[in-house]
């Protein structure tokens, strides 16, 4: 099975960062604080699908679902 | 020291300005940064009896690795202890409540070398989330001076006075770098401060990453620094990502032994509850339509009375000044010239600030984020961001401060081309044409006892404006190609009430702006416009008014007096420019009149009515809109005999204005976020295109 992202969560569903997989993205990343080790919770989504909202230690995040798609988790 | 410097930097919402509020008040003023274009909030702060330091509000960011362009300036200045914002004192305002994210910004600001002070910040929210932070053990563990504040209501300042004091008196920075980048890459940092003749560390890994977009380095510096980086393999990104990483992960350490968190886990906070309403697939877009109608609503009818308040005024002033004054050129030049340029820009005060008030509610409420979010699949459809949508809204009042309100998009693709496409939002300059040809051609009635004829015929004209951008955009994001990738992360700010302070500021902030850029324009334009308008070549306007006066000598002095303005506007420079320009305007229907208007309002849209209300020699003093409509609809085609104003005609006149570029001060606004003069030129020119493009097509098709 291929690696899970952030984007293959469920609204309400947690996972943990475990790496990035597109460098420049993962600076922006990091820097708002989506560390590897670091719990996420999918809040929401935009009425569309996308973008969506992440919990990520106590403020939400919002991105791209291809953004999302980035993250990848356990 | 007289003058010492003080930056504020901090994240986006941590409070930086409010702070800045509080230690500026009403010292404030706002200017460039020098070499940028970047606004730049700066004021004085009387520290003591002998210290008045100048206190400057950086742009907020997350970390010294710009996202956007006024993010860029941070680093800017604080790589570059030459540059004349480079502080004296930092002081960090870090949000209490999210401090591990905050400190990124902090620590990498230290290790700049730059003395700074961590002002805590926004601890009665951390209270309520039960985190406690131990700010001596903090300022202990950093080696800084820490100061706990709650800039909203301004306590803590007094400590804050005192911290600052001391770093001024003894400037100390912290020890020992928090993240030491020779402890990876030694000897490119060792080359690299010998070279560049650098002491500090942290300092010399900024020129080797950042060098491409500092502008104080010239090209052969940053030439060297590119083959520094060849010459030891070093991957920028690789050690970005791996500093960013390091500093978190010592961050954790640092909060773990200063902040206790009680916080029950998981519970959803009322901002959470209530963005389930605000991004529902329904509820979502019906709120979002709701604000939209109490927008237009607010700029067009709540606008109205302070607008004939204003115009009413500047008549009055205008006619006491030629009541009191000798008749002449001076006298014209001051009240027709002058007079009516500042009136012209004075009137659309009232709707911008409208505007932006209602927009700078819903930003500081946290509201604006979520529209983002909710319109960013739709945005990016066109090639535009869900931040595209606070320039295309401001647009509605005044394309100036919506362009300059582009500066927040990270990507430049997607800057560009919202600054490119927001000019065909239908600003409130184009409201007067609107409503006089609407007037002159829509029948005023109700259709299904429920819609105004006249109204809905407004509507779509703004529609047409709004489809056009969005369809501008999407033909822009085909033939702008980019390597750099689009991208939209933005934190959620949790819901505030807004502060009134900051609401008050940011429209002051717009109209200043509108003021100052757009209405330097017009004022210069409208006095060129009086001097073509008032002079002609050779005395023919001497010949045109005594050959008039001798033909009507029954005439009443009012009326010949119009009559008069009229013929001698038609032997001016301005006659000529259109009959000069006639044939290339006769296929859209109009004729030289038109053609002078056309000519006046290429400056600023807002000249065509009066310029067409001189053309038709309409005096002033009654109600000017139904004048010009009488006499708009008497006046004749002289080849086929019927009505000039035509349904077509008028049609295609508004079409025409609809897609325009016919406002200088936009060009200029664009010319100066772009810093080239190729984009301003595309954008005249492709607007201009599809303007005569489409004017033609009405005319010729309604016919």
């Amino acid at each position: 099975m291929s690696k899970r992202s952030v984007a293959d969560l469920k609204v309400g569903e947690r996972g943990t960062i475990q790496s990035f997989d597109n460098q420049l993205l993962s600076l922006k990343l990091l820097e708002m604080g989506c560390l590897p080790g670091a719990e996420v919770c999918l809040s929401g989504k935009a009425p569309l699908g996308d973008p969506i909202c992440l919990n990520v230690s106590g403020y939400c995040l919002a991105m791209r679902k291809s953004e999302a798609a980035t993250i990848l988790i356990d | 020291m007289s003058s010492p410097v003080i930056a504020l930097i901090g994240n986006p919402n941590a409070g930086k300005s409010s702070l800045f509020n509080q230690l500026t008040g009403l010292r404030q003023k706002t200017g460039n940064f020098p070499g940028v274009t970047v606004d730049k909030k700066s004021g004085s702060w009387p520290i003591d009896a002998h210290t008045t330091a100048t206190v400057v509000d950086l742009p907020g960011v997350y970390s010294i690795y710009p996202k956007s362009l006024d993010e860029q300036l941070v680093t800017d200045i604080l790589a570059n202890p030459a540059h004349p914002d480079y502080p004296d004192v930092a002081i960090v305002v870090v949000d209490a409540s999210n401090l591990h994210r905050n400190l990124l910004l902090f620590t990498q600001v230290a290790d700049l070398g730059v003395p700074v002070i961590l002002a805590l910040n926004m601890l009665d929210v951390a209270r309520q989330q039960a985190k406690e932070i131990n700010a001596v053990r903090l300022a202990m563990r950093l080696g800084v001076p820490v100061v706990r504040i709650n800039a909203r209501v301004g306590e803590g300042i007094d400590q804050l006075v005192k911290a600052v004091l001391n770093q001024l008196q003894s400037p100390t920075v912290a020890g020992k770098l928090f993240f030491d980048p020779a402890e990876g890459a030694t000897a490119l940092i060792t080359d690299t401060k010998e070279q560049y003749k650098l002491d500090n560390n942290y300092l010399a890994l900024q020129y080797i990453i950042q060098h491409d977009g500092f502008s104080f380095l010239n090209r052969q510096q940053q030439a060297g620094l590119d083959a520094l980086i060849s010459k030891y393999q070093f991957s920028e990104p690789t050690f970005q990502a791996e500093e960013t990483i390091t500093r978190y992960k010592r961050i954790a350490t640092v909060v773990a032994e200063t902040v206790t968190d009680q916080r029950p886990a998981n519970q959803p906070t009322w901002s959470q509850k209530l963005d389930r309403v605000l991004l529902h697939p329904v509820w979502g877009y019906a709120i979002f339509g709701f604000v939209l109608l109490l927008i237009f609503q607010a700029i067009f009818a709540w606008a109205q009375p302070f607008m004939d308040a204003i115009d009413t005024g500047v008549a009055w002033i205008n006619g006491q000044l030629k009541e009191s004054l000798p008749a002449g050129p001076l006298t014209d030049l001051l009240t027709d010239g002058i007079l009516a340029g500042i009136g012209g820009i004075l009137v659309f005060i009232p709707q911008i600030a409208f505007l932006f008030l209602l927009v700078a509610l819903l930003e500081e409420s946290g509201y604006m984020s979520r529209v983002m979010v909710i319109m960013d699949r739709i945005m990016r459809k066109f090639g535009l961001n869900g931040r595209s949508v606070v320039p295309l809204i401001s647009g509605v009042a005044c394309a100036v401060p919506a362009i300059i309100a582009t500066r927040s998009i990270g990507t430049k693709r997607d800057r560009l081309i919202t600054i490119l496409v927001t000019p065909l939002m239908s600003c409130s300059a184009r409201l007067p044409i609107y409503t006089i040809l609407i007037a002159l051609v829509v029948p005023n009635q109700r259709i299904l006892g429920l819609f105004n004829l006249q109204g809905l015929a407004l509507m779509a004209l703004y529609l047409l404006g709004l489809i056009s951008a969005l369809v501008a955009a999407y033909i822009l994001k085909l033939v702008l190609r980019s390597r750099e990738r689009s991208f939209f992360i933005m934190e959620l700010p949790t819901f505030k009430l807004p502060r009134w302070n900051h609401v008050g500021i940011s429209v002051w902030e717009s109209v200043r702006s509108f003021v100052w850029e757009a209405g330097r324009v017009i004022l210069a334009i409208s006095i060129v416009l009086w001097v073509l308008a008032s002079y002609g070549p050779g005395d023919a306007m001497q010949q045109a008014e005594a050959h008039t006066r001798q033909q009507n000598p029954t005439l009443t002095d009012d009326t010949l007096a119009n009559l008069v303005a009229s013929e001698r506007l038609e032997a001016s420079y301005a006659g000529h420019f259109g009959h000069f320009i006639e044939p290339v305007i006769k296929p859209l229907g109009y004729d030289w009149k038109i053609g002078i208007a056309l000519i006046s309002s290429f400056a600023a849209r807002e000249v065509f009515v009066g310029t067409m209300a001189t053309i038709y020699s309409i005096g002033t003093g009654d109600d000017e809109g139904v004048t010009i409509r009488e006499r708009l609809k008497q006046e004749r085609n002289p080849e086929t005999g019927g009505p000039m104003y035509t349904p077509a005609l008028a049609w295609s006149l508004l079409v025409f204005y609809v897609f325009a570029m016919m406002c200088m001060s936009t060009l200029a606004a664009t010319q100066r976020e772009t810093r080239s003069w190729k984009w301003p030129a595309v954008q005249l020119i492709y607007m201009m295109v599809v303007a005569y493009i489409s004017a033609f097509a009405t005319y010729q098709l309604m016919q």
